[in-house]
């Protein structure tokens, strides 16, 4: 199948909040086949969510596997995420399939509890953490009708008055 | 071709200094690119592209009243630029400490030699004038690894009794 169009900043249906899922069909799963082969088509991403690329429904993909050294639960297919406690913060820098040629700092809450549905509809719960933590945020963010763009830290502020301060090894 | 020039200005600070002289860029039908404006010591200081189809004469005639009204300093440079060339740095660098003579010089020198290439930098000094304090904040890409970097960083740590801390970013893509 060919594949999905990215949608890319300033289109206006990236600020559109997205419908929770009610069906969990053969649709359903194709479209997350779908949507795992665009994702798949773009080395070094590690999230991606269904409005980025015109669906309006509460769906995302997160795998941070590539990156070894970030603790990671694989390939998360996440239907009707939803963060249920977050402690902490933390900044990073963003990036975005729909912004491209831009990245920035952003600041994250540094662990969360994340409550979701799988493809068939069943139940699940993580706790994550950092990196993989940052990714579900941000592409929650989308379903909600944010980027990363809405949540820059300024670069001054972000260097001399919340340097992150790395543990001692 | 599309004819960018340097605009750095430096004077005075005061309120509306950046709108007066961008309306007049953009009344000149200026595009203006990349910028970077901060106040260093009291004074107001910026580098900003614009692209604009005046020659650099004319617009050098343009802004010369209105930065004598303002009492700044300003130069103009005919550049080769474009947008949309962002290079992704791959590493943090703090350091601070009491603040002496020969930091930046002492560091910048060992962070070359360990392969660094340095995409922005800010440096500040705080405390107080009896003790001042010199914060400065690197980031670029470790073209010779991260660990060339840390010994950089560990050196200079010993050498000139500052903290020097190193943190790979690592941009997340979503």
């Amino acid at each position: 199948m060919a594949l999905l169009n990215i949608l890319v900043y300033p289109d206006a249906r990236l600020t559109k909040i997205s419908r929770p899922v009610k069906e969990f069909s053969e649709d359903l799963r194709k479209f997350v086949r779908d949507l795992e082969e665009i994702f798949r088509s773009f080395p070094g991403c590690v999230g991606i969510a269904a409005p980025q690329v015109g669906r309006f429904e509460r769906i995302i993909l997160v795998d941070i596997s590539d990156k070894p050294k970030h603790v990671n639960h694989g390939f998360l297919i996440l239907i009707n995420p939803e963060i249920t406690f977050c402690e902490g913060s933390s900044l990073g820098r963003e990036g975005c399939l729909s912004v491209p040629d831009y990245t920035g700092k952003v600041e994250r809450a540094k662990s969360i509890t994340l409550k979701a549905l799988n493809q068939k509809g069943e139940k699940l719960e993580f706790q994550m953490s950092g990196y993989e933590a940052r990714a579900v945020q941000h592409e929650i963010d989308h379903l909600d009708g944010k980027l990363f763009l809405d949540r820059l830290v300024s670069r001054r502020n972000a260097l001399s008055k919340r340097v992150e301060i790395p543990a001692k090894p | 071709m599309e004819n960018w020039l340097m605009l750095t200005l430096v004077g005075k600070d005061r309120p509306g200094i950046v709108a007066k002289i961008s309306h007049a860029l953009f009344e000149m039908k200026g595009n203006l690119g990349e910028a970077s404006m901060t106040r260093l010591g009291g004074n107001f200081t910026i580098m900003l592209m614009v692209c604009i189809p005046e020659s650099k004469t004319v617009v050098q005639e343009k802004l010369q009243n209105i930065c004598d009204e303002l009492e700044l300093f300003f130069h103009l440079d005919a550049i080769e630029a474009g947008l949309h060339q962002h290079i992704e740095p791959d590493v943090r660098i703090s350091i601070h400490g009491a603040d002496q003579a020969g930091i930046v010089a002492s560091a910048t020198d060992a962070l070359n030699k360990a392969g660094l290439n340095i995409l922005n930098l800010e440096s500040d000094v705080g405390g107080s004038s009896e003790s001042p304090v010199y914060i400065m904040h690197i980031e670029g890409i470790a073209g010779k690894g991260f660990d060339a970097v840390e010994q950089a960083l560990q050196a200079l740590s010993r050498k000139k009794d500052v903290v020097a801390r190193m943190t790979p970013i690592d941009t997340m893509v979503g």
